[in-house]
């Protein structure tokens, strides 16, 4: 396959993931804040080292990792999690669902929210 | 395709530590699109998903991949409302066969808001009905299209079946401030139902 035809997504996802349909980890979440936490890439997948080359310049959240590079979610949440394994990338954890958010976290969307009118 | 990573304003302050989401639905073309791309500070990304239908036969449609998945989209944007909170608005499609991309979404959400337009007010039923089973608190705002029919809040409330507690706002997705209000009286009906259900 050549370069243009990955980036033309016609790579298949499994390929890109080694296989995988499911990430290591489920705790990655579309909002889930990721950085990446160093700078060698060395022995990374081609994949993997697009989604480095992106975190490298600050924080963003997996939906927008996987807009950037045009991955869908499914095989950007693999890859995220390979390189949190690997100790590439760090995350910042989600609202866990299970938990009502807390009233001060939707004061905040509000106070937010009003101070754009 | 160009590097994203020399373009301005792309990623978080670095003191941003949480996000959260809300989610912008509706039938097809009742302007959840725009609505994101009103408010959002980035320009809307999109992601796009290849989705086995629930419930396909796989077996009998064998070799004729198109009956069998189908490609659906999410649009999102982005609100950073203070130094260290994130907002994202997920824009996506109410049909009930993407399972796995309603989890996803609604996972960890704040709530809803479900955009309706007059003219099709049945096609809501769908989406309402959705989030309902998902947990996922809603507000419907009605988006106002150039020509279709005014109705009084009550006939619409009676037309959509809304529960006496759901908000009812109309709005103008194109327009920044409307759109935003809407979103406030999502949110504050949020905030009411947090603090009863925390008493």
């Amino acid at each position: 396959m050549t370069s243009a035809g990955r980036r033309r997504g016609l790579v298949r996802p499994y390929v890109i993931t080694d296989g995988r349909a499911h990430p290591t980890r489920n705790t990655l979440d579309l909002v889930t804040l990721v950085i990446a936490a160093r700078g060698e890439t060395g022995g990374l997948s081609p994949e993997k080292r697009r989604v480095m080359e992106l975190c490298r310049g600050g924080a963003l959240s997996l939906a927008e990792v996987a807009g950037h590079l045009r991955i869908p979610v499914s095989v950007t949440k693999v890859l995220l999690s390979d390189l949190v394994d690997s100790g590439h990338i760090v995350t910042r954890s989600p609202i866990p669902s299970a938990e009502l958010p807390e009233p001060a976290i939707l004061q905040e969307v509000l106070d937010g929210l009003r101070a754009r009118l | 395709m160009g590097s994203v990573l020399a373009s301005d304003g792309v990623y978080l302050p670095e003191t941003v530590r949480t996000a959260v989401k809300l989610l912008v639905v509706g039938h097809f073309a009742v302007g959840k699109t725009t609505f994101v791309g009103t408010l959002s500070e980035i320009r809307p990304l999109r992601t796009e998903e290849t989705m086995t239908q629930a419930g396909a036969l796989t077996d009998d449609l064998a070799g004729v991949p198109d009956k069998t998945t189908t490609t659906v989209a999410m649009d999102f944007g982005r609100l950073t409302l203070n130094d260290h909170l994130v907002l994202y608005l997920f824009g996506a499609p109410g049909q009930r066969r993407f399972t796995q991309l309603w989890r996803d979404m609604t996972y960890g959400a704040l709530g809803a808001l479900v955009l309706a337009d007059t003219r099709r007010l049945e096609h809501s039923f769908d989406v309402m009905g959705l989030l309902e089973e998902h947990g996922v608190p809603y507000a419907v705002a009605v988006n106002h299209f150039d020509g279709a029919p005014v109705y009084a809040e009550e006939e619409l409330r009676e037309a959509l079946d809304l529960l006496p507690e759901t908000p009812l706002v109309t709005c103008d997705a194109r327009d920044r401030r409307s759109s935003t209000e809407a979103l406030i009286s999502l949110v504050q009906y949020l905030y009411s139902r947090n603090r009863q259900e925390h008493a």
